[in-house]
């Protein structure tokens, strides 16, 4: 017990001191997850909204990939993405294994059908709301679109740091893409792993800690922005 | 406004969802001005006919024919719905809206969002999100929203249905006032008093199909059929 209260007084410590160590894996995880971010929402935004307001061919059948796509163990992503990118692999000559490129791109893979699903509910739901009333005033494709994207901004966002939320907190499949290496490829999950396997629980829990942080942070905001939707507000 | 009162023919009208017939075969022809009143009971297929006449929702066969081209038949019409459709914005972007897709300048839009919010005594309400008015409010907003681009026709589905007696007359007398600025009215109510007060003619609706047409005069005074009568007694009707 008294080893365990010693391991978070000196995790804090860390945290308080800015440790270079916890400082760079942490800078290195954020950068890894916002770009993931931001290459899935410009995906995944897009393509929700369309799934919900067109009639298309193969839409049922793209629901039902997306869905698929969601519950994939990230460790097989890992694995898929690692045989693509392998020397052998089609994607070889790239070069991109055990770099943060190729724990970007798993980090997409995986959070992409996150966000383009709730996207899609989301838009369903006030497409229907709105539909009677966008037909009514003979707006054009493009000003329904606007207007939703407008009006649905705030589970846009929602959507967005729920794909955040799981990208920052993801460890099989980034360990297997990246390889966890010092200096290169560490991030907060991988860390954490190495730390509490070599029994060095310090750092490990310092990570832990600026974790917890995000994903409280990311929690609060996903509250804080169905609140404003609740009461009416922005 | 215009000199010729845009008209509107249904021929052979017809709604069938899922292997059952909502609607029709309606056969109907409304010209003149005024208010056309569309009567009938729960079901009758008031709504649907308003939205078939509006375009929002399409014949499975049949016509819906314009005096004039489509598009401009469109463009000068409003409706305003049986469940207000608020967006989730404030009272002013509510009003502004309609006009914002006509890329109407700024000034106007305005000017018109505060003479329309003061009809409506919404007018300290503005910033407020429209989905947390009450009922009666909301009802009020969608129909200063249907006005503020004062359209040659108006659809109205039950615009009093939230609203008490003296929200009815203030809206009646908005109505009346857009119907003497022009305006074509073809409203659905169950107030009947208010179908007497303010028909110019009627439709009464039953089982998807036109029972009766007559103006409102004939209509009120000798109804052509049973149905009509039992129904004016407040009897009802099979
Ligand atoms: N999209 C739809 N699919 C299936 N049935 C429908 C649909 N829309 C309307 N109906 C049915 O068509 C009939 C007519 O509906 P409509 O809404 O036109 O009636 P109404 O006269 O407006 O009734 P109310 O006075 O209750 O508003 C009803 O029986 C309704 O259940
Ligand atoms: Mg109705």
């Amino acid at each position: 017990m008294n080893e365990i209260w010693a391991g978070i007084q000196a995790a804090f410590r860390l945290i308080v001191t800015l440790d270079p160590d916890l400082v760079q894996i942490t800078l290195r995880s954020l950068q890894v997850s916002l770009s993931a971010l931001v290459i899935a929402s410009a995906i995944a935004l897009p393509l929700g909204t369309w799934l919900a307001i067109r009639r298309f061919r193969f839409r049922r059948l793209t629901i039902a990939t997306l869905n698929a796509l969601m519950g994939l163990p990230p460790v097989v992503v890992g694995l898929i993405v690692y045989l693509l990118l392998s020397r052998s692999g089609p994607f070889g000559v790239l070069g991109l294994l055990f770099t943060p490129t190729a724990m970007i791109i798993a980090q997409v893979i995986i959070i992409t059908p996150l966000i383009a699903s709730i996207t899609h509910q989301a838009m369903r739901e006030l497409w229907a709301e709105y539909h009677d009333l966008l037909i009514s005033l003979n707006t054009t494709k493009r000003q329904r679109i606007w207007t939703l994207i407008r009006d649905g901004r705030r589970t846009l966002l929602t959507a967005a740091l729920a794909g955040f939320g799981r990208a920052i907190g993801e460890v099989g499949a980034i360990m297997i893409v990246g390889g966890n290496i010092d200096n290169a490829t560490r991030v907060l999950t991988t860390a954490i792993a190495l730390e509490t396997g070599k029994g060095d629980f310090t750092l490990a829990l310092g990570l832990g800690f600026v974790l917890i942080a995000l994903a409280l942070l990311v929690n609060f905001a996903i509250h804080a922005l169905s609140r404003t939707e609740r009461e009416g507000r922005w | 406004m215009v000199k010729h009162p845009m008209s509107v023919e249904l021929e052979q009208a017809i709604i069938t969802r899922r292997g059952t017939q909502l609607l029709g075969p309606i056969d109907l022809s409304l010209s003149g001005t005024g208010f056309t009143i569309v009567l009938g009971p729960n079901g009758a297929g008031k709504t649907s006919l308003l939205k078939v006449l509006h375009g929002v929702t399409r014949l499975s066969s049949g016509r819906v024919r314009w005096s004039v081209p489509d598009k401009e038949a469109r463009e000068a019409q409003a409706y305003v719905f049986q469940k207000p459709i608020m967006l989730r914005r404030s009272v002013r972007q509510n009003l502004a809206f309609p006009l914002q897709l006509l890329n109407f300048p700024k000034a106007e839009i305005a000017e018109r969002v505060t003479h329309w919010s003061g009809r409506i005594g919404l007018e300290d309400a503005l910033n407020r999100p429209a989905t947390r008015l009450s009922g009666g409010e909301q009802q009020k907003l969608a129909l200063a929203r249907a006005l503020i681009r004062e359209p040659q026709v108006l659809f109205l589905d039950e615009p009093c249905a939230n609203l008490d007696g003296r929200s009815t007359l203030e809206i009646e007398k908005l109505l009346l006032a857009a119907s003497t600025a022009g305006t074509r009215i073809i409203m659905t109510t169950h107030d009947l008093g208010q179908a007497r007060r303010l028909a110019s003619d009627v439709v009464f609706l039953l089982n998807g199909k036109v029972r009766e047409q007559a103006t409102a005069q004939d209509f009120f005074s000798a109804q052509q059929t049973e149905e009509a009568q039992a129904f004016l007694n407040g009897d009802i009707i099979e």
